[in-house]
């Protein structure tokens, strides 16, 4: 082989090798950022993106850990995730992700709207407003809380819906 | 030589995994749904159509994603605000292989009762790329 042929392959290989390190660097700056996205973060994507994202301290953790252990049976649908970003979940909420099948099938799950400290807190709320349309749901904070998203539960800034509102004006 | 070529293709080929289109998803399901059963003819709009608007169990795919998937819709339970499903009006959909496939597998367990098949997923990304712009 000429010196001149094995300069070219040299040069190809210098491109190729170059075109290949900028390819690895891409591609694990993408892995680097789906990995690093923080345990809040993640929660409140993959969490808040059915409902609201309920804060942490709304539940007890062995509450926390059953409703992590049967996500694929959450609430009548299936909201499983991968074990990765289960991990970051339940490390948001400061629990220990749960193994692959934890918490007996036939187990009722908790639920924040059946806490005692809930119904303590809700129980001058009337009972058409739960079943106003635009509640749909105790599930459903935002109706009543329109911080919910941001974790504020302020009891200053509740507007029930249907509700005459003496210290705020509706804006709409 | 050789082992850089391959080298190359294979960091190229995990490059790629990272920017999925409606098209390329859409590719990589079909091809799937022909690996699982020959002859595939190829996926079909028109399938995809009806699978959206046929009443499986007690739900559709359009009970939450509305009769138009151009148009925003509302989770069945929570009332949650779903956004547009079609690609057209809504180019955030479908750019991610492991977030389409994490909402095939709840959806269908939730609507159908059981995971949908790669050529069902394929009919159905296909009428959603189908549908152009907003009414």
């Amino acid at each position: 082989m000429s010196e001149r042929n094995r300069a070219g392959i040299r040069l190809v290989d210098w491109f190729v090798w170059s075109g290949a390190t900028l390819l690895l660097v891409y591609g694990l700056v993408c892995e680097a950022g789906a990995a690093t996205s923080s345990p809040a973060a993640v929660f409140a994507e993959e969490c808040g993106v059915c409902h609201v994202a309920y804060p942490g301290n709304l539940m007890q953790a062995a509450d926390w850990s059953k409703v992590l252990g049967s996500l694929d049976r959450h609430y009548g649908v299936d909201a499983s995730l991968d074990p990765q970003v289960l991990a970051a979940v339940a490390s948001h909420l400061r629990v220990r992700p749960p193994a692959t099948k934890a918490g007996d099938s036939s187990e009722a799950l908790p639920r924040i709207t059946t806490s005692g400290w809930f119904r303590r807190e809700h129980d001058e709320v009337p009972a058409k407003a739960w079943s106003s349309p635009a509640v749909k749901s105790a599930a459903n904070c935002s109706a009543c809380h329109p911080g919910a998203e941001r974790g504020d539960f302020n009891e200053h800034s509740i507007r029930i819906p249907g509700e005459v509102h003496h210290e705020h004006k509706r804006e709409d | 030589m050789r082992i850089t070529l391959s080298t190359i293709a294979a960091l190229f080929l995990s490059g790629a995994l990272h920017a999925e289109t409606p098209a390329s998803l859409l590719q990589s399901y079909a091809g799937e749904a022909a690996a699982a059963s020959r002859p595939y003819a190829g996926p079909s709009t028109s399938a995809g159509d009806r699978f959206f608007h046929q009443q499986h169990k007690d739900w559709s795919c359009a009970s939450c994603h509305t009769p138009d998937p151009r148009r925003g819709g509302s989770h069945a339970v929570t009332g949650k605000t779903i956004q547009p499903l079609a690609p057209s009006v809504n180019p955030a959909r479908f750019q991610d292989r492991s977030k389409a496939d994490k909402w095939f597998k709840r959806n269908c367990n939730d609507t159908v009762g059981r995971e949908c098949t790669a050529a069902e997923k394929a009919d159905v990304l296909a009428y959603l790329i189908s549908l152009g712009g907003a009414k």
